[in-house]
């Protein structure tokens, strides 16, 4: 049976942009009441353009900002961070792993203590067994023990966004947030990246809200997709069902924006140009 | 004749752990009125071929080839004050990150003059006529208030037609484009490769167009040059390069484009590098 991991309902954030000497106050609506579930396991691809509002549910899902209302269930249980605030126990269940590699690690932490980091804020592990386990992930993202005392400028960005991977998994995630992970990275880098994010899954059954403007990854890695513009869920349901058989104009036009790169659109296109 | 023509050309860097060989031999031309596109990872020396042909390089790089020529005429033996009249003018570059290339403290109009003063010699009026058709080439309404906008009141892809604005302000020959998509959605991708495109028709120019996106080589180039670690692996026309990838990088590079996954996995490049030669039916495939 399956277990239902993450579940939102008629989500919304309003921001308050403050007013000046010229300006008044306003309010910007970035999230307009979204709903979505998403079962263990499984991955759930949020898509769109910037300011669409999909980073500002990510962080909403994260429990980093509250939603202005709607509710939230994690595994279940209403999570309400603005009245109740936010316990170690719901901090583990949900991680997040972030666009740039570059800017999301502290140049001047080793990899060790980066991965060491979340378990000594959110456990009481002794150093021991806090540095076993760093090891021990180390391996499973693909990188080795010799790397445990390097500093992040000695890596790659494909390694970097391992080592995010890995940090955010220190914990047993139950969910994990990608916003962008790939986004980044070379292709090369990117298919290893995917590669690891699925095998990852399957080792330890993780739920993903997988955030991307990609739409070839996103029909790779997702069960669920839910398309954003202007802060609504313009289409929402399953990969086939979506890619198939797209139903809103905005949807329409990621497909038609997407570079195709396969034999037949390049013929179209070099005798269109010959025409012309 | 062509445009472009680069022999054997060789970037090495000065680092403390002994010279560093950026670009290991590589030989280009690109043709007026030619789209060449130019795919690697990072690190495979594609951006600094270019920067070295523009001469952008820090003073750490040396740059040796054996041909450097540039409309016919020989850009190794030029002295940098010559460069200088060149670069911007008949050749010049858009860059990836287009808020990171505008200068925040100018106003777009004042950058866009910058260049047709320098080059062109226009008077005030002259210059500021000029600039407003620029912004209205490349799609940016109402340009004549635009042109007192600061870089970062635009957008992401706002700034990338600012960039592209100046950088066909002389008409130049050659339009050198460095990912110019990489830090931008798809729906703003898709106008700015059309825009890039048109223009290029439009006025002739040569383009080249360094990306490590396999989806904007399909949809923009004619010719395709790939490069790994300094050195050119494959050089074809684009719908061969897709059809028949000869060498194992390339075909490596395109099986790892999600769209072309098989089952559940996604082939890696070093996969696939280092397997044994491609019999005669993988490659006719």
């Amino acid at each position: 049976m399956s277990v239902r991991v993450l579940e939102g309902k008629d989500i919304r954030r309003d921001y308050h942009v403050g007013g000046g000497l010229f300006r008044g106050a306003r309010t910007v609506h970035a999230v307009k009441g979204v709903s979505f579930s998403v079962d263990k396991g499984k991955t759930l691809a949020i898509v769109g353009e910037s300011g669409c509002g999909k980073s500002t549910l990510a962080r909403i899902i994260t429990l980093i900002d509250p939603a202005t209302s709607g509710e939230l269930f994690i595994d279940g249980n209403k999570v309400d961070i603005a009245r109740d605030g936010l316990t170690k126990e719901m901090r583990r269940k949900v991680q997040i792993v972030f666009q740039n590699p570059y800017g999301s690690l502290n140049p001047r932490q080793k990899i060790g203590d980066v991965l060491g980091e979340p378990l000594l804020i959110n456990t009481d592990k002794p150093a021991e067994e806090r540095r076993d386990l760093a090891m021990k992930m180390l391996k499973k993202v693909g990188l080795g023990t010799e790397h445990y005392n390097r500093y992040p400028h000695m890596f790659s960005g494909g390694q970097r966004q391992r080592i995010a991977i890995a940090r955010a998994l220190m914990l047993n995630p139950s969910l994990l947030v990608l916003d962008e992970p790939v986004s980044a990275l070379d292709l090369s880098v990117q298919a290893q990246v995917l590669n690891l994010l699925a095998d990852l899954q399957d080792e330890f059954q993780l739920t993903y809200v997988f955030i991307s403007h990609d739409l070839s990854v996103v029909r790779y890695i997702a069960d669920d997709v839910m398309v954003m513009y202007f802060g609504e869920a313009v289409e929402y349901g399953s990969r086939d069902e979506v890619f198939a058989d797209p139903k809103h104009s905005y949807t329409k036009t990621l497909f038609a924006a997407t570079p195709r790169a396969d034999v037949a659109s390049i013929k179209a296109r070099l005798a269109k140009k010959k025409a012309a | 004749m062509a445009l472009l023509d680069i022999q054997n050309l060789i970037v090495e860097f000065q680092t403390a752990s002994g010279p560093f060989r950026a670009v290991d031999g590589v030989s280009l031309h690109v043709d007026e009125r030619e789209v060449l596109a130019i795919v690697g990872e990072s690190g495979s020396g594609k951006s600094v071929s270019m920067l070295a042909v523009m001469g952008l390089l820090p003073w750490t790089a040396t740059v040796t080839a054996d041909k450097m020529s540039f409309a016919g005429r020989d850009l190794l033996k030029m002295s940098s004050a010559e460069r200088r009249k060149i670069v911007g003018k008949d050749m010049s570059m858009i860059f990836q990150e287009p808020m990171a290339s505008l200068n925040p403290c100018f106003t777009i109009g004042f950058q866009i003059e910058e260049v047709l003063r320098f080059h062109m010699g226009m008077d005030k009026a002259q210059r500021r006529a000029r600039a407003i058709e620029l912004l209205k080439q490349v799609g940016i309404a109402d340009p004549a208030e635009r042109l007192d906008s600061f870089p970062h009141q635009m957008s992401g892809g706002q700034c990338q037609r600012v960039m592209i604005a100046i950088a066909i302000a002389c008409n130049p020959k050659l339009l050198i484009a460095d990912e110019p998509t990489t830090a931008l959605d798809v729906t703003i991708q898709k106008q700015i490769l059309d825009l890039l495109v048109s223009l290029q028709v439009k006025y002739g120019m040569g383009l080249i167009m360094i990306t490590h996106n396999m989806g904007v080589v399909a949809e923009t180039a004619d010719r395709v040059i790939v490069q790994y670690k300094g050195r050119k692996m494959e050089e074809a026309d684009v719908l061969s390069l897709f059809e028949s990838p000869k060498s194992n990088y390339t075909r490596a590079l395109l099986s790892a484009l999600p769209e072309n996954a098989v089952g559940d996995r996604l082939p890696t490049v070093s996969d696939m590098l280092f397997e044994p030669a491609p019999s005669a039916a993988g490659a006719a495939r």
